[in-house]
């Protein structure tokens, strides 16, 4: 068996009776159980998992098996799933068992997938290393001196090892794009609205977004095609319906070759060592495959770090308040009185990074500091959005780095907090925006990989996807794999 | 930039640190304000707020009780109950 | 030095739907505690809050019914504070953006003055849980069935002048929302929350004194007496040459005062900002129209009809309007009664003393409107006497039968045959020659007499009005023949 197989080639071998599901179930726990020191799960859902999967063995012989029935996943730990912990790689939930499914995880069940287990995670998704989880930090496969980044470190680092086929993830600012750069594998955000965010424990919520890793761009469509869609019980998820996402894993995800113009945005080349050459090359693929290059500017891209921390620690800080050691979760040991509890509670169970954009949101969103801060944000997003919006005008999608550079190493950043927030630097801009963007490897530094971005208008997955097939029909970057036990 | 009263805020969002995170969090804080505070030099003058992304409209639910509350399994995870009600250490009002 | 009290209303009404404002779980009063709390309510990591279509269109019947503004875009905000019995450690609200602007609201003291008090705005929110602090020792229990119970705040200028008519203020709040059937207004289960703006200046000041503010007064007779307390409370530190402190206190009803709250001592800084769970809510004109066309008749406007249509008096009018169950049963009765004034005297009589006595609501009246329009019909037209019609109504009460059947078994049918009736009055004139000498000598008392011994023969059911006739034809009759 392939370790590296996508589910295409999985849902075929299950299909042609090269394995059932239960033995395919067995191989990636049996991976997961020999690479476990990297960390990349909080919890292995080994008892579920083995009963799912005997269950899609049956649909396969009652011939009921659909896309992903018997496909093996895993989920960010900031999921919600009955009966398996949720912790989002806090201490504060480190025993807590949602009483029910994320809309996401209900979908994908539907659809027949076995998941696995949850994956390691910056706390509450606020980080860009993996180094801020209660859990310890998910490892980088290709080198586990280094971060596997955030937040959905567990996620990229875990199919990147083939632990999992695919595997879901947030982005708020990067959290999604940012790991599966650094961990050389593909991961979509996409557009605000187009999946669900019911029973995902929100960061910042007009921002969260879910999305899928995996190694090619069909299997990223198949995945979100399950995923998203309508959910009366999210006020902001889009009613929007495309046919082409319901049918993509029946029709199969065809390269695009429209010649499509792609805009190259002047700010994000403009200091960018590491990658460069490997950028330029991804361009001149695109360029040798029928697209046209063009040069834009993203006036505002230097608003969009400032912007973003109001806007995410705002929205951070009271998401969190619910966490509070009253109705659910983690309480201090024999608090004297409410406030007590409340202090020690939330201080005992919340890491560092999380306090500090707790800090700073309510710093942001208290009287007198309002206007300078919150609002001024709001304001610099809509800017933001706008140098995108103009630039649709002209080109089809925008190509550009995902990261300043390749993997950093563990602790090299964790002292300092304002660099740590610049790495987002290149993803931040697209979700400020609500844009659905994809970072897709496409080369290697110091054998590590590089990961460049495809952002598109809103609600373009599709060409997202298919310009991702396309590049990854002429290149074979997705197709390099890290050694792993 | 305008002096962070760190303990203001840890009331506001019920957090207690000790005094080496509090020096620690003040100087984390002062840096972050610091590079936020770059968006005050950038002109947003008749910029209108984007609150969401998307600038939709609220969608209404119908009224029906669709909800079939089960106490038990939600206060499974609850660290203090007692006859069905959530315990927190005497509230004075 | 005379003072003038200044007070303001924040109204609390809780509306009637059938789900919470942004959740499918059932708000009804009572329930278990806990068993009416989903994750939606009890703030469980990643659920999400969607808007009850039911509350928006209550928020804007209530707003048409004070002529008030409808913003066809309003916005919820996150009000920021912890405590336990509000689970998400923010209650949604509305700040800047609410869909009720600007009205009005008439209202009138016993002395027949009217006064027109501003409303500045109303708002939907999420209710927040019950704290029960006595349940267990050191320990308070919170029940969070009433998270997320749709409220409409209503906010009044500081309109008001006297604790009177703060009352009459929130009794026409009371009228006007059962009118609308946006709610229960049951003040005992909470439905009708008050919170009082209260501040006092010299008469004749411009400027407003220091406010404090009364919280969660819940009936009318409260809310008049924590603010006429309250008022002199402030007048007292005022005039021993104090200032009042700006504070938010609790009225408490057994002693009979207002104290100072500590836990709201640190939540002087919500952090409002907008929801970002929650999008703009955009109503349409047709939308607004549609709502303004279901409007029922209000409150003012039936208590206008009824005294200028039904010639009844102000009085009368007001008490039969305020409460819509008592006008709507009372013009049930009208259409068959077709008398209003004896109509108004019934209800207002004894169909409001026998619901007091057995403890009933005007929906619960076991005596249909139909049947005590027949009985009042019955006696209009002279079938029985408005005596024996006490009778029929007890027996209508304990559903003996219709009015008709009741007459006939219990055989109180009034008699009007004259010719009986004359010879049952020669036989007493024969039998009480001392009385018919008395009244000839000019005692005209004695007439009573003679009434009473009739309607004892009749077993009461004699005209009343026709005997009266009878009698003094009959007394007269004799006293010329002997002149």
């Amino acid at each position: 068996m392939n370790e590296f197989a996508t589910i295409g080639e999985l849902a075929r071998g299950l299909r042609q009776g090269d394995y059932s599901s239960v033995e395919l179930i067995r191989h990636y726990l049996a991976r997961i159980d020999a690479n476990s020191t990297l960390n990349t799960f909080i919890t292995v859902a080994e008892d579920e998992a083995l009963n799912a999967a005997a269950s899609a063995d049956q649909a396969f012989e009652r011939g009921e098996a659909g896309p992903l029935t018997g496909i093996p996943l895993a989920h960010k730990d900031i999921f919600c799933t009955q009966g398996i912990a949720t912790t989002c790689g806090s201490r504060i939930l480190e025993n807590w068992i949602a009483p029910y499914d994320a809309t996401v995880v209900d979908r994908l069940a539907h659809a027949g997938a076995v998941l696995l287990g949850k994956t390691n995670m910056d706390e509450f998704a606020m980080g860009s290393s993996n180094e801020n989880s209660y859990f310890g930090a998910a490892l980088n496969p290709w080198d586990s001196s280094r971060v596997p980044g955030g937040s959905s470190g567990g996620s990229a680092a875990a199919v990147a090892a083939g632990l999992t086929p695919v595997a879901t993830g947030t982005d708020t600012g990067g959290s999604i794009r940012q790991p599966a750069a650094f961990c050389g594998v593909a991961g979509i955000k996409p557009t605000y609205g187009r999946v669900s965010r019911y029973g995902m424990a929100a960061f910042a919520s007009s921002l969260d977004q879910a999305g899928v890793f995996g190694h090619d761009a069909q299997d990223l469509a198949v995945v979100l095609s399950i995923m998203s869609g309508f959910d009366p019980r999210d006020s902001t998820s889009s009613d929007r319906a495309d046919s082409w996402l319901t049918g993509v894993s029946e029709s199969g995800l065809k390269p695009n070759d429209e010649g499509l113009t792609i805009g190259l945005p002047s700010e994000y080349f403009k200091d960018l060592n590491e990658g460069a050459t490997l950028l330029q090359a991804a361009a001149k693929e695109f360029e040798n495959a029928g697209c046209r290059l063009t040069q834009i500017s993203l006036p505002h891209t230097d608003a969009a770090i400032p912007a973003y921390y109001i806007i995410a620690g705002a929205e951070a800080s009271t998401n969190l308040a619910r966490y509070d050691g009253v109705h659910f979760g983690y309480r201090c040991e024999n608090p004297k009185s409410l406030e007590d509890l409340y202090q020690r509670s939330r201080s005992e169970g919340f890491g560092i990074e999380v306090k500090r954009r707790i800090l700073t949101g309510t710093y942001a969103l208290s009287v007198g500091y309002f206007d300078a801060y919150y609002l001024k944000a709001q304001k610099l997003r809509r800017l933001i959005q706008q140098d995108f919006l103009s630039a649709f005008e002209e080109v089809d999608l925008i190509l550009a780095p995902t990261t300043p550079g390749v993997a950093f190493h563990t602790g090299d950043l964790t002292d300092d907090p304002v660099a740590m927030y610049q790495q987002d630097i290149f993803t931040i801009p697209a979700s400020l925006a609500g844009l659905p963007a994809l970072s897709l490897p496409c080369g290697f530094t110091g054998g590590l990989p590089i990961g460049m971005q495809l952002i598109g208008p809103h609600f373009s997955e599709r060409r997202l996807l298919e310009t991702s097939a396309l590049y990854q029909q002429n290149t074979d970057w997705h197709q390099r794999h890290p050694e792993v036990a | 930039m305008a002096d962070i009263d760190i303990k203001h805020l840890c009331r506001l969002a019920q957090l207690a640190l000790n005094e080496t995170e509090h020096q620690a969090v003040r100087a984390d804080l002062e840096r972050i304000i610091a590079m936020v505070d770059q968006m005050q030099a950038m002109d947003t003058e008749d910029v209108e707020p984007l609150a969401h992304p998307l600038e939709a409209d609220q969608r209404l639910r119908p009224d029906e009780i669709t909800e079939v509350v089960d106490r038990d399994r939600y206060q499974r995870g609850a660290p203090a109950t007692r006859d069905g009600l959530y315990l927190v250490p005497r509230v004075v009002e | 030095m005379q003072w003038e009290p200044v007070i303001g209303l924040e109204v609390h009404v809780q509306l009637a739907t059938k789900s919470k404002i942004f959740s499918g779980a059932s708000p009804a009063f009572g329930g278990a505690p806990n068993a009416q709390a989903c994750p939606v309510d009890l703030g469980l990591p990643g659920v999400l809050p969607v808007l009850n279509a039911e509350a928006v269109r209550m928020a804007v019947m209530f707003g048409l019914a004070i002529n008030a503004t409808i913003y066809p875009y309003s916005i919820f905000d996150r009000k920021n504070y912890f405590y336990p019995d509000l689970p998400k450690g923010y209650q949604i609200s509305q700040f800047d953006h609410p869909i009720v602007g600007p009205g009005t609201l008439t209202i009138q003291m016993e002395n027949g003055d009217t006064h027109i008090i501003r409303i500045t705005r109303a708002h939907l929110e999420e209710d927040a849980g019950k704290s029960l602090h006595t349940a267990y020792a050191g320990m308070t229990g919170i029940d969070l069935n009433r998270t997320g119970t749709p409220l409409l705040e209503v906010v009044s200028e500081p309109d008001l002048r006297s604790p009177a008519q703060a009352v009459a203020y929130f009794k026409q709040l009371h009228a006007l929302v059962r009118y609308l059937k946006i709610c229960d207004g049951n003040l005992a289960e909470g439905s009708m929350r008050c919170d009082a703006n209260v501040s006092v200046r010299p008469l004749g000041a411009t400027e407003l004194g220091e406010r404090s503010e009364i919280k969660n007064i819940n009936s009318f007779r409260f809310v008049e007496k924590a603010i006429q307390f309250e008022i002199e409370r402030q007048i007292d530190i005022l005039e021993s040459g104090g200032k009042v402190k700006r504070d938010t206190r609790l009225y408490d009803s057994e002693r009979n005062e207002t104290r100072s709250m500590r836990s709201k001592e640190l939540s002087d800084d919500y952090r409002y900002f907008p929801d970002p769970d929650l999008l703009p809510v955009r109503l349409t004109l047709e939308f607004i129209a549609a709502v303004k066309a279901s409007l029922p008749e209000l409150p003012q406007a039936r208590k206008a009809r009824f005294t200028t249509e039904l010639k009844l008096s102000d009085y009368d009018a007001a008490w039969l309007t305020n409460d819509p169950a008592v006008a709507d049963y009372f013009e049930a009765v009208l259409a068959t009664a077709h008398d209003a004034k004896l109509t108004a005297n019934w209800i207002m009589g004894d169909a409001s003393a026998a619901l007091h006595r057995d403890d009933l609501e005007w929906t619960d009246c076991p005596v249909p409107a139909t049947e005590l329009g027949q009985l009042i019909a019955r006696i209009n037209d002279n079938t029985i006497s408005s005596k024996l019609a006490k009778t029929v109504f007890e027996a209508l009460w304990t559903k003996e039968g219709t009015v008709d059947e009741i007459i006939d078994a219990r055989g109180l049918r009034q008699l009007s045959d004259s010719g009986a009736l004359r010879g049952i009055i020669e036989k007493i004139m024969m039998d009480n020659p001392d009385q018919v000498a008395q009244y000839r000598a000019g005692k005209d008392r004695v007439l009573g007499f003679f009434v009473g011994q009739v309607m004892k023969a009749t077993q009461g059911k004699a005209n009343p009005g026709q005997v009266n006739e009878l009698l003094l034809d009959s007394l007269k009759r004799e006293k010329g023949s002997e002149e």
